[in-house]
């Protein structure tokens, strides 16, 4: 069996005879992961980060965001290798008596939830307006594209404080945590849909000019059915790359935002609301409370960073 | 005879790559006298640019000499350091680029780059030099040198880059220029005045001048010996003349059928089948084998070598009269 | 060239008119104004009273054009938080930021070429490896994180620099620098490293790769064949050709420092216009809110003009000079 173009999962629909698995393990995307170390390091290192945070509410001591679990009798204990650490916080407390070891696992499943949604929010959004402006062009794509252009020009995490800033405003400061996530989502999903959208349209004004769209429109085939099932299933390379980049950087914004104090509530601390509490305590000696959360978000985004390096390069041979 | 300028002898350069080394250049030897132009044809990929690149001593890794002697004027210049080679790269040998849109810096005045040559290999004054730059324009066909002295490479069209280049070659006079399809990227009448102006240096200056190129009409127009390339050997090499009009090699013959002339009665133009072997998969024996029309069972096994057959050299079995009857 | 100026000066006009309009709609649409101006126990008639002060009865273009007159003449109004005019916040927080953004920006420069000059000439040496995994790790790395790490090393563990504050500075007029003394330096290390990293590990990727690109082309070969020495090919020709598009990109950045100064102001308690704009957000302070966003739209449009005719400049292909043409 050789490994030809047609075979790689994310290109022009191939008659799907074998399985996708199957077509998965014998394509060249494969063939570079396993060829790369480093490629394969970073995806062992999401992997354990994903389900340390899938399985926090089993593997933790405790339950950080349980008011009623946490006392302040416990509050800034040093780890347990320290002459008067305590048992179960392997990595000490913070100021709350929240045992960091629970709090980092917790910490994680928020910034993958939040990162996650967020690339789904900015892709679906950079997606569908990118189709609309590369398929229909004239005033839809001179609106979508200007607007891209006006966004590009500040910084994602500029517009992600103002979305949050705005919204707090009409909505009044206090809400739940619920809402404060929904917020983030959004403020990040409104951050980076432009380079989704920018990608989407180029791909699309390529395709819309080659034959098969062409003959689909001969034969009658709706705009939308053309859209979704010809040109998408096309663009979903570059697609794929820029939302692993993207995840990284959706987690690098709720951090940024939670420790700017203006994303979670500290009730329900994520990696940068720890971060900005343990950030308090540097200078009185409390290290563990920033160190820890600070080297999962490192490293979870390190690792993530890196596979979306090698992801691009694996589909784009002729960048190498 | 007075000694070569040039003296290329049993020449190998071959390139380390992941599968293995490939020979570009496989035991190629030639002379270039003083004001000669020696015209080194091929197809692409037939090595005649390396051989260029490998005189001028700008082989680039993985790429490397692995046999043979390159002299000038009767020293050795293929084992000097490679500060040694700078000195002679430009001093005593120049060099002119296929293409003049890229060979300049754009972002340097053309003037600045003649000067900063003339300087780097002589001791002009930067006054002086400047002179010499506005002299070398003119020498090489440039109106009003004095003021497109400061222009910028792309003020200037196509053919007057070349000149450019050419006087960029010239800079600091050297012995031989090596011109790497020289006239590749120019329209047909630029053409013809690029080859008149390389003609001159050698009648004018003494100047000699090895003109790689895979176009046939330009070699018979401007080259006083030529040697035919194939698969990273000479096949033939002679007067320019007999060997346009009288080629001995089978190759050479397939290739002078494929120059339209006037006077040629046939309604087609003669085409040599097949295509030049990779360097990954030459075949054994003679590369030409699978192509020729004369080729025999000795072709298959053994490799030519050049033998002398009137005023050519020649890489054929067909000619070598001893092991023929021999056999 | 004239006319390519006009274009872009077009273009950055329809692109603070946007901002504008942004600005304006949270102004007037985020929450009520009036709210913000009253108390709790204002009774309604005065409330009216107030909004057909403010103007807030007005249709809503007429609203627009006065609050964009206003803006034109430095007047973003009132900060629901300090009862203080947002100009006169901004101008006293302004010094701070841009000698931040100035000294990250040098870091950034200096440092990020040097690495990627040396990274592309000396490609196969440890050390260049070391500098590209370093920059991996620059670029991955949240601005904050970094900053924290290294107030922990030479602010916690040394005790070498300090970790908040601008020191001791100086007034020059109505600028405050802390360029000219000892403690103003010092509180300026720590910030524009953790504020240049990220342009730094940029600058640097994009050096090495543009300068590797440059060694590749032909004019590069055709100066190697002229016998120059490899100095004056790498550093004169190579490098020149190869800061021509960095320059740019430097130049488009400065915009983005000063806005992600944002994080690093917050993490050194630097006293800037970002911490500023971090207590509006947190503290729903909308005109300040609104204000340092015209503000970061209007530099980003400045530095985009100023590059686009610095570029002119530096690449005479871009020069319209017809006239000496062949």
């Amino acid at each position: 069996m050789s490994a030809s173009v047609q075979d790689a999962p994310l290109l022009p629909p191939a008659p799907a005879k074998r399985s996708t698995l199957a077509r998965f393990l014998d394509s060249d995307v494969y063939a570079s992961f396993r060829r790369s170390k480093l490629a394969m390091g970073a995806f062992a290192v999401t992997l354990v980060f994903v389900l340390l945070a899938l399985a926090a509410p089993w593997i933790s001591p405790q339950n950080p965001y349980d008011p009623a679990q946490l006392e302040l009798m416990n509050s800034n204990l040093p780890p347990l290798w320290y002459a008067d650490g305590v048992a179960p916080f392997t990595l000490g407390t913070d100021d709350q008596g929240r045992d960091v070891l629970s709090a980092v696992f917790y910490g994680l499943r928020l910034s993958l939830v939040v990162g996650l949604l967020g690339v789904l929010v900015s892709g679906t959004l950079g997606i569908l307006l990118g189709l609309l402006a590369g398929y229909f062009g004239g005033f839809v794509d001179t609106l979508i594209m200007r607007v891209a252009d006006v966004q590009l020009t500040f910084p994602a995490i500029l517009i992600a404080l103002v979305v949050d800033g705005v919204a707090k405003a009409a909505l009044g400061s206090q809400m739940d945590t619920n809402a404060a996530i929904g917020l983030i989502v959004l403020s990040i999903g409104l951050s980076f849909w432009v380079q989704y959208a920018r990608t989407v349209r180029s791909s699309v004004l390529v395709e819309k000019n080659k034959d098969y769209v062409q003959a689909g429109r001969l034969i009658g085939l709706s705009s939308p059915v053309i859209m979704v099932r010809h040109v998408l299933p096309n663009v979903l390379g570059p697609v794929f790359v820029i939302a692993t980049i993207n995840l990284a950087l959706a987690i690098i914004t709720e951090a940024t935002l939670s420790f700017l104090g203006t994303g979670l509530p500290d009730s329900m601390p994520s990696l940068g609301t720890l971060i900005r509490t343990g950030n308090r305590f540097l200078f009185s000696g409390e290290w563990w409370i920033v160190a820890f959360p600070g080297l999962a978000l490192a490293g979870l985004v390190l690792a993530i960073n890196l596979l979306g390096d090698w992801l691009r390069d694996a589909l784009n041979p002729k960048l190498q | 005879m007075t000694e070569p300028v040039l003296s290329v002898r049993n020449l190998r350069v071959a390139f380390a790559g992941r599968r293995g080394t490939l020979t570009a250049i496989d035991d190629v030897s030639f002379d270039i006298a003083r004001g000669e132009i020696l015209g080194v044809v091929g197809e692409s990929g037939a090595g005649k640019s390396v051989t260029g690149s490998a005189v001028i001593g700008l082989i680039d890794p993985p790429g490397a000499i692995v046999g043979g002697e390159i002299l000038l004027k009767g020293t050795r210049i293929d084992t000097l350091s490679p500060e040694a080679m700078r000195r002679i790269r430009g001093r005593r040998i120049g060099m002119i680029f296929q293409d003049p849109l890229t060979s300049l810096n754009p972002l340097y005045r053309v003037g600045r780059q003649i000067v900063e040559t003339v300087r780097t290999h002589t001791d002009l004054s930067e006054k002086a030099a400047r002179q010499r730059a506005i002299d070398l324009l003119a020498e090489v066909g440039i109106p009003a040198p004095e003021r497109r002295i400061d222009g910028y490479p792309h003020e200037f069209s196509g053919g007057m880059r070349q000149r450019v280049v050419i006087a960029l070659a010239l800079a600091a006079e050297p012995e031989l220029i090596i011109a790497d399809e020289p006239t590749t990227a120019l329209d047909v009448s630029v053409q013809a005045q690029i080859i008149a102006l390389l003609k001159r240096l050698g009648t004018e200056r003494g100047t000699s001048v090895m003109l790689v190129t895979h176009d046939m009409g330009v070699i018979a127009e401007a080259a006083d010996r030529v040697a035919v390339m194939y698969s990273g050997r000479i096949a033939e090499i002679g007067p320019v003349r007999d060997v346009v009009q009288n080629p001995l090699h089978p190759y050479a013959k397939g290739l002078m059928g494929a120059i339209p002339t006037l006077a040629q009665e046939t309604d087609r133009l003669a085409q040599i089948p097949g295509s030049m072997p990779r360097l990954s998969n030459i075949p054994q024996g003679c590369a030409f084998h699978p192509r020729c029309p004369s080729a025999f069972a000795r072709c298959l096994v053994e490799r030519p070598d050049p033998i002398p057959v009137g005023a050519h050299r020649v890489a054929c079995h067909i000619y070598d009269r001893s092991e023929a009857s021999a056999a | 060239m004239i006319a390519f100026i006009l274009q872009r000066l077009l273009q950055s006009i329809a692109v603070l008119f946007a901002v504008g309009l942004i600005a304006f709609s949270m102004f007037r649409f985020a929450g009520d104004p009036v709210n913000q101006i009253v108390g709790v126990d204002t009774p309604y008639a005065e409330r009216v009273a107030i909004r057909k002060d403010l103007g807030l009865d007005d249709a809503v273009a007429v609203q627009f054009l006065r609050y964009a007159g206003n803006v034109a003449r430095g007047e973003f109004g009132t900060s629901y938080q300090f009862r203080q005019p947002v100009s006169a916040l901004l101008a006293e927080r302004m010094p701070a930021t841009l000698e931040l953004a100035l000294c990250a920006t040098l870091f950034a420069l200096t440092v990020g070429i040097l690495m990627g000059v040396y990274c592309a000439l000396r490609r196969e040496t440890w050390l260049a490896k070391i500098f590209l995994a370093i920059s991996l790790v620059g670029i991955s790395l949240p601005t904050f994180l970094i900053g924290i790490l290294l107030i922990f090393l030479f602010s916690v563990t040394l005790g070498w620099l300090p970790s908040f504050g601008r020191g001791d500075t100086v007034r020059l007029g109505w600028w405050t620098t802390g360029f000219l003394t000892g403690s103003g330096l010092r509180a300026l290390i720590l910030p524009s490293v953790t504020l240049g990293l990220f342009q730094m590990t940029l600058i640097m990727r994009l050096v090495r790769a543009e300068m590797l690109e440059v060694l590749r082309t032909d004019y590069i070969r055709f100066a190697r064949a002229r016998g120059l020495t490899t100095r004056s090919i790498h550093l004169g020709h190579a490098l020149k050709n190869t800061l021509v598009p960095v320059i740019t990109i430097a130049g488009l950045q400065l915009g983005s420092v000063i806005a992600f100064s944002i994080i690093t102001e917050t993490v050194f308690q630097w006293p800037g216009m970002g911490l500023l704009f971090v207590q509006a957000v947190q503290n729903v302070d909308i005109p300040i809110m609104a204000a340092y966003l015209l503000l970061v739209a209007a530099i980003f449009v400045v530095i985009n003009l100023v590059v686009d005719v610095l570029y002119t400049i530096v690449d005479p292909r871009l020069r319209l000079s017809t006239g000496r043409a062949a």
